[in-house]
């Protein structure tokens, strides 16, 4: 039982971590430019590909290193020539080019790397066991994915807190046309917020693409995940975001570890009875087998009882 | 700029039609509704490179009948939903077989939807080929005339690891992890009944059942089959998810013996190979490359040859459509409602070992000899490996023809 609760928190916050990694870019982007960007999982996927390629010629740490500056100037690129020009057209327009761009990248993707899976191996350096917990080993490679995250989500907390440009991040977060009115220049400051959060999605790419699966879906699988994160965290907020995906990352894995349903907690239904035929399977279901529609229930109860988010600092 | 543009879209709009589907009506075609992106995508492209395969030799030698074959891929995402949509689509375009394989969801959807067609369209008959879903379901409660299945079903395959499962000691605790839909829950079942009957005194510690093709990372899984103390698991996951949880049970380093039915699918031997666990995963199938059948071990050099950084092979497939041909050959047409009665209660040599098997008349399930192999390191007599880990199958069981006869519940009106 210890085993279980100790190998489901690290897993836990690892994945915790990841989507926090991604979600920061989101949640300051929508917070800044009011667009939900629904290709920033797009991004994530396009780091673990190029962390692919170049790893293939160059190794794992280049790809470390060159994949999130890559995507990061791709996505200055969408913000300069992309989404300003959309942008006199209203949010609707810029909603509307985000959704598109996701499906241009998937296609690029595939017709690019395929629809399979690609080979992206865990680095040699980092292919062993770190530590034996019970008898179970806790491989290397997720360590390092861990201390990464916690890593750059301390570098980002500095940025924001202690740097000048952190400052008019942080204003503009809360209310943005007062930053333009100062005369600060808010379109570079959009451009380079867009360009940060595409890298840092690229990041999580590299990192996560060789533990978890590389291929063309990867970014649908995630996207709807981040749009939990950023609403149950509240707009606005970073650390609400930290909050939110550790929070949903300890969620589903601990419930993945559960075996609990109703009809462990309450008994068997009387069988044979018209309640029987109705409400079994709800009876039965065990919280492990509902593990992935959670987060999405959270997001519902968040909307309906504390629609601003755990911490929001607005409305809209 | 203009001008550009306009000659690119004339150059693009020739492109496309370059690439359509030849609609000349010579051929015969033979529509593939199979996941061809997402998670189930690894183990559909295999189907259809090995369909591929397969008409390019039958074309070479002059095709069926004097027409070519020609294979159209369809799409389905692993979806019921869209399969419908794509098996309409390919009788639009004139396709009167469809082959499919890959969720049996999927499959009774399409079994459902062809009968019904073909009752609302009397004289347009259209048949549905199963290459691989297995759900008991299909060949009984709801069996239909137009629909013919290749691979064992769940209960012959459970029936045949069992009985090989009975006789090791070693088996006390087992966990079972299945992907949560119709096909899952059949395995799940069919074991827990099983086991049961055949070895009271082993314990079931666990049954898992996980979203499809979902799952990116199993290792809650993995501590969970850990902290019950199990030391065998069974599953029927097939593609992404049996490679992603036996990769995930090698990373935290857990060594329990594997019964699977699918760890010989795309990624699985890969997966096995780098867990390091040899001798430790057995799979139930209609025959694998090590079984020394020199026309078999020949054709699957050349496809490995075509295919060489792709080589997983259905053996299936090939009894599938030497079966197909055939039939068309007896009745002298391509037209469904005519040779769809020739293949019934056909006998054809299977692929694997020329062994005979049967089309049972009664559900149109094949019967055939099954083995049931381990996968590790090989020695000279064994000369294939899988996706080049060095290691291969190894048959342990064969089970004969008569052995894997279960009774059906089907009652389908039979053609006159």
């Amino acid at each position: 039982m210890v085993e279980i609760v100790l190998i489901s928190a690290l897993d836990g916050v690892l994945y915790g971590m990841l989507l926090f990694l991604m979600a920061s870019g989101l949640t300051v982007i929508f917070s800044m430019m009011g667009v939900l960007n629904f290709a920033h999982a797009s991004f994530y996927m396009l780091g673990a590909f190029f962390g692919f390629q170049i790893s293939r010629y160059l190794g794992f740490w280049a790809g470390l290193v060159a994949a999130p500056l890559l995507v990061g100037g791709l996505g200055t690129v969408v913000e300069r020539y992309g989404l300003r020009k959309v942008h006199r057209h209203g949010h609707v327009a810029e909603l509307l080019f985000t959704f598109g761009l996701a499906f241009v990248i998937e296609d690029l993707v595939e017709m690019v790397w395929g629809k399979l899976p690609v080979d992206y191996r865990v680095p040699p350096s980092l292919d062993f066991p770190a530590f034996t917990i019970f008898s179970g080993n806790y491989p290397a490679f997720k360590v390092f994915e861990l201390l990464t995250a916690i890593a750059i989500f301390a570098a980002l907390l500095l940025v924001v807190k202690r740097t000048r440009v952190g400052l008019i991040v942080q204003a503009a977060l809360s209310h943005p046309d007062m930053v333009g009115m100062l005369g600060h220049n808010v379109d570079r400051i959009f451009m380079l917020v867009f360009g940060v959060g595409a890298g840092l999605a690229a990041v999580a790419g590299v990192i996560a693409g060789p533990a978890l699966v590389t291929q063309s879906n990867m970014a649908g699988l995630l996207g709807p995940i981040l749009f939990v994160v950023v609403v149950v965290g509240g707009l606005g907020s970073l650390s609400g975001a930290f909050l939110a995906s550790l929070l949903i990352g300890l969620v589903q894995t601990f419930a993945v570890a559960s075996n609990a349903s109703l009809a462990g907690a309450f008994g068997d239904l009387v069988p044979s009875g018209w309640l029987q035929a109705y409400v079994g399977d709800i009876w039965n279901v065990t919280v492990a087998q509902v593990a992935p529609i959670l987060p999405y229930l959270l997001l519902v109860l968040i909307l309906i009882f504390r629609p601003r988010g755990l911490m929001g600092t607005r409305e809209s | 700029m203009r001008k550009g543009l306009v000659s690119t879209a004339f150059a693009l709009s020739m492109l496309g039609s370059a690439a359509m589907p030849s609609m000349a009506e010579d051929t015969l075609k033979i529509g593939y509704v199979d996941p061809l992106s997402g998670g189930g995508a690894s183990i559909g492209q295999i189907g259809l490179d090995q369909l591929h395969f397969i008409a390019d030799t039958v074309n070479a030698k002059g095709g069926v009948l004097g027409s070519k074959i020609e294979i159209i891929a369809y799409d389905n995402k692993l979806s019921p939903q869209a399969s419908l949509v794509q098996v309409q689509k390919a009788i639009d375009e004139g396709v009167h077989i469809i082959v499919q394989g890959n969720g049996s969801a999927v499959a009774a959807a399409i079994e459902n939807f062809v009968a019904k067609y073909n009752e609302r369209n009397p004289g347009k008959d259209i048949v549905y080929l199963n290459y691989a879903a297995i759900d008991p379901i299909l060949t009984n409660q709801s069996c239909s005339y137009w629909h013919f299945s290749w691979d064992a079903n769940v209960d012959v395959k459970m029936e045949a690891l069992t009985n090989f499962m009975k006789s090791r000691a070693d088996i006390k605790k087992v966990y079972l992890i299945d992907q949560d839909y119709s096909f899952g829950h059949s395995v799940a079942d069919a074991a827990m009944r099983m086991l049961k009957a055949k070895r009271p005194d082993i314990q079931i510690v666990g049954n898992e059942f996980h979203p499809l093709v979902k799952i990116t990372d199993f290792s809650p899984y993995v501590a969970k089959i850990r902290a019950s103390g199990a030391d065998t698991v069974i599953t029927g996951n097939w593609g992404q998810d049996l490679a992603l949880l036996i990769k995930a049970a090698g990373d935290a380093g857990l060594k329990v013996n594997w019964y699977t039915f699918y760890a010989g699918g795309a990624g699985g031997p890969t997966a096995v190979k780098q867990a390091n666990l040899p001798d430790q995963v057995f799979q139930v199938t209609e025959g694998v490359n090590n079984i020394d059948y020199t026309p078999a071990q020949e054709t699957a050099r050349a496809y490995m040859a075509r295919h060489q950084s792709d080589p997983v092979f259905y053996p299936r497939m090939f009894n599938l459509t030497g079966m197909l041909f055939k039939a068309i050959e007896e009745a002298h047409s391509t037209d469904p409602g005519k040779f769809a009665p020739k293949l019934e209660g056909m006998k054809y040599a299977t692929f694997s070992s020329g062994e005979e098997g049967i089309m049972r008349k009664q559900d149109h399930q094949f019967f055939q000899p099954l083995y049931i192999s381990d996968f590790g390191p090989l020695n000279a007599k064994q000369p294939f490996d899988e996706e080049h880990t060095g290691w291969g199958w190894k048959v342990v069981a064969q089970i004969p023809v008569k052995d894997t006869v279960t009774t059906t519940t089907c009652k389908m009106t039979h053609s006159e």
